[in-house]
């Protein structure tokens, strides 16, 4: 670990894995195919290796084959696996069983999934000591509530007793931690275990890793695609890159100077940054949304008293946490959710609340970009289909001013016009992003709302999507109304920012303003949570969070 | 020639990729097909001719007997062939028609629509459906098209709850969101983006529920209330010469086979398919 003097153990600095020449193979459709070419690697005792790479370079494979274990599909080839000495390759099944869970930990990125929500969580923790004949079951609950405690979660004494589904993620992202110690394992595993969670939800349970891994001196892999995140955690990392090993070294050392090109592509994420529009906010006003509440049934309010515009050409970037009502708000100005209260005004003019009573021109108008571009293209269509539909349903375009104007859009989205034919599953992640982009355009909006539109992508990907977004609306004065919770991107894209929390504005204004001190107490949480390259930042948010008594 | 051409070659390597069992039931389906839509001219003698005496045994003019009527036993499996499937697929393109626009809708729509939808498929369901076309059938009367629009009405209620549950799935992802907010119609959103996700799925239960409506027709016929005499049909062969039996005489067992045999094939073909579309890889 990062900080020294606590690892005065006697056994830190012994060699807990060797990995040589470990090459790993999948199943594809022509044979056994090479995804993680021969790599070799040791870790001692107390230390923290990163693994960082874009998806698909083979990084949580090479994670998982550190415990023995392949997925389904994919093997590992050749080379020796040496867990304390013993040889995992070759080990028995009942053996590795022995110490998966015992002495090598997983935490997986998606705690909501890795739970069983029929259990509760106290039953689930109990359940590996008791297997594994560590301890029993009333041991185990009296560690599980000590563990809950030291990983920060409320009411540790009863928490145990509820199902998953009753804790916030970051909470059941602790829970999982907390489970994965239960043991006093010699190795834990993470894999992506923030990438789901919110800024500041994410730095809570980076301290808990932190925590738990100098607790049990233990080895651990950190696997990420988050430099900034890796930078905290690892003392060694490594880069990878369509299963190849780009560059290792020192964390601190590789992060000052990089030897590599595409490392330092990977540090120099996160720098585009947008020129400020040129916009007249009180003349040329697009959306105007004032007063608006929002709720689901008869029950809960989501939205309070909400007001917010956008004017011609600018970007207004909605912040806060899940939960904070952005998308909500998303909803309700597409017409999806009536408003209780309040007018949503498309210039100049009152939108109808549902989209069922819009006009078709209102509609044309007013155009979404989705976060999953997975889900947001219909999997059975080709791409001729998908960016025609709009042209045809709002423009009454003909077959060849179609085809013509298609090309023209995936030119515009920077894509070979030969996609046209293609469907969905045969383009990458950023790729369909740049099609739903094009589906927008296609209608000729005024205003589009991105709903998190980059959070499902590598970094190096996003980037180049908000770069892509930037250009657009320079050429075709767009609106954008930027709903996320990375502040990066905001950094990036906005010319103003909305910071939302609980269904109610708490802040906003002007990107300069509002980024500049003195900030609203809760826009300063959100902004000193967002991680940063230098290795140090942690250390220095926990004591400055200790120092004025708001960490937890 | 393209077009023609097109299909023949995906056939082709269709068939290549399946396995053995799929290509007998493939084999079995297209021999019966092909008998019926040809029966006219590969049928030794007229659909009700009579040719000979009262089960007569097997010889070089009549191959398979003679029937109760002494009528020819191969002639009528020949004419059977095409009344029955011909009635069977009627039924179910027509009870699939009904059953997937009805559940498309309700998902889609949700609500009171979904609501009322589907306690009327409840109810429905809760009479077993050979009682249920029994007693319509004796009250509407056994011509064919009642028969069709009884079966198909009874039947959709089946396909009803599949295809709801299938597109309940599709309906809350967000391409069928972007349909909506760009003003799409309630039909062309259930056509387009929901039907082609949903597509698999529905043909697997498509070649199950054919079997089942060939079954059903030839059990109402065995008990009288499907196809009329002297219109040939596989289950009321069975029913008419079922006192051959008593005399030691095959002759029922003939037209009970023909039923097994493509009722074996068309599962034999939608178990091949159900493998194909289920998404799950064979483990390596």
């Amino acid at each position: 670990m990062k900080s020294d003097g606590t690892n005065s153990n006697a056994r830190t600095g012994e060699t807990i894995l060797d990995m040589r020449n470990v090459c790993i193979e999948g199943y594809g459709e022509d044979g056994w195919k090479t995804i993680v070419e021969p790599i070799s690697f040791q870790l001692k005792r107390g230390e923290v290796l990163g693994l960082i790479g874009e998806s698909g370079a083979g990084k949580s494979t090479l994670g998982l084959s550190a415990m023995g274990f392949s997925r389904g599909g994919c093997r590992i080839s050749e080379g020796e696996i040496f867990f304390d000495g013993m040889d995992l390759r070759k080990a028995s099944e009942t053996q590795l069983r022995d110490l998966r869970g015992a002495r090598i930990a997983y935490v997986a990125q998606s705690a909501a999934a890795s739970f069983n929500p029929a259990y509760r969580l106290l039953d689930q923790f109990v359940e590996a000591p008791v297997l594994h004949g560590v301890s029993n079951a009333r041991d185990a609950s009296q560690s599980a509530v000590r563990l809950y405690g030291e990983m920060n979660l409320p009411e540790p004494e009863t928490i145990g007793f509820r199902y998953p589904h009753q804790v916030s993620g970051g909470q059941l992202q602790r829970a999982m931690i907390a489970m994965a110690m239960s043991c006093k394992p010699d190795l834990i595993i993470f894999d992506e275990p923030t990438t789901a969670l919110d800024v500041t939800t994410q730095i809570q349970v980076l301290i808990a890793i932190r925590k738990a891994i100098e607790a049990a001196n233990a080895a651990a892999i950190y696997v990420t695609h988050d430099l900034a995140v890796v930078a905290q955690m690892a003392d060694r990392i490594m880069v990878l890159r369509h299963g190849r090993l780009v560059e290792e070294g020192e964390a601190r050392s590789l992060l000052a100077a990089p030897k590599q090109e595409y490392t330092r592509q990977l540090l120099n994420v996160r720098t585009e940054r947008k020129e400020p529009a040129q916009v007249d906010r009180e003349k040329d006003m697009v959306l105007r949304v004032r007063g608006i509440s929002a709720r689901y049934g008869k029950g809960v309010r989501v939205l309070e008293n909400v007001s917010v515009d956008v004017a011609r050409g600018e970007t207004v970037a909605v912040v806060g946490e899940s939960g904070s009502g952005k998308s909500t708000l998303a909803r309700v100005i597409t017409g999806l959710l009536p408003p209780y209260e309040g007018e949503v005004a498309f210039q100049g003019e009152e939108l109808a609340g549902s989209f069922a009573e819009r006009s078709k021109q209102d509609l044309r108008q007013l155009q979404m970009i989705y976060q999953m571009p997975d889900v947001a293209l219909n999997p059975r269509q080709r791409i001729s289909e998908i960016l025609g539909r709009p042209l045809r349903f709002y423009l009454g375009m003909n077959q060849a001013s179609c085809r013509e104007r298609i090309d023209e859009l995936l030119r515009e989205v920077e894509l070979p016009e030969s996609y046209a034919e293609r469907f969905p599953y045969e383009l990458s992640g950023g790729e369909k992003q740049r099609i739903c982009i094009a589906r927008a355009l296609a209608a000729e909006p005024r205003l589009i709302i991105c709903d998190e539109v980059t959070s499902a992508l590598d970094q190096l990907v996003s980037e180049d999507i908000l770069k892509l977004l930037n250009r657009l609306q320079k050429t075709l004065g767009l609106s954008y109304l930027f709903i996320t919770h990375d502040l990066a991107t905001v950094k990036a894209v906005a010319d103003r920012i909305v910071v939302m929390l609980q269904g109610c504005v708490v802040e906003q204004g002007e990107k300069d303003e509002m980024l500049r001190p003195p900030h609203h107490e809760y826009t300063e949480l959100l902004l000193s949570s967002v991680p940063e390259m230098d290795p140090d930042w942690l250390d220095r948010v926990t004591a400055d969070r200790a120092a004025s008594g708001r960490l937890g | 020639m393209n077009a023609l051409v097109a299909p023949v070659s995906a056939f082709g390597s269709l068939w290549r990729s399946a396995p053995v069992s799929a290509k007998v039931g493939i084999v079995i389906v297209f021999l019966w097909i092909f008998i019926g839509l040809f029966a006219g001219v590969i049928a030794p003698y007229g659909e009700t001719e009579v040719v000979g005496s009262v089960w007569q045994e097997w010889s070089a003019e009549t191959m398979l007997g003679t029937d109760q009527l002494g009528r020819d036993l191969l002639t009528r499996i020949i004419y059977g062939a095409r009344n029955t499937i011909f009635i069977a697929l009627l039924t179910t393109v027509l009870s699939f028609f009904i059953g997937i626009t009805s559940g498309f809708m309700a998902a889609a729509l949700g609500g009171w629509t979904d609501q009322l939808l589907s306690r009327i498929v409840d109810i429905l369901l809760s009479i077993p459906i050979l009682i249920f076309s029994l007693m319509l059938l004796s009250v509407l009367g056994t011509s064919v098209p009642v028969l069709i629009i009884v079966l198909a009405m009874l039947d959709s209620t089946r396909v009803f709850r599949l295809a709801r549950s299938v597109s309940m799935d599709i309906v809350v992802m967000d391409y069928v969101e972007v349909a909506r907010l760009r003003g799409e119609k309630l039909w062309w959103i259930m056509r387009r983006e929901i039907l082609p996700n949903a597509v698999a799925p529905l043909i697997a239960e498509f070649g199950l529920r054919f079997c089942f409506v060939f079954l059903l027709i030839s059990a109402l016929s065995f008990l009288g209330l499907g196809l009329q005499p002297p219109t040939a049909d596989w289950g009321s062969m069975v029913r008419e010469n079922a006192g051959a039996i008593s005399f030691g005489i095959l002759t029922p067992l003939i037209p009970a086979l023909a039923i097994a045999s493509l009722t074996i094939g068309v599962n034999l073909v939608v178990d091949w398919m159900l493998h194909k579309t289920s998404g799950l890889r064979d483990e390596v």
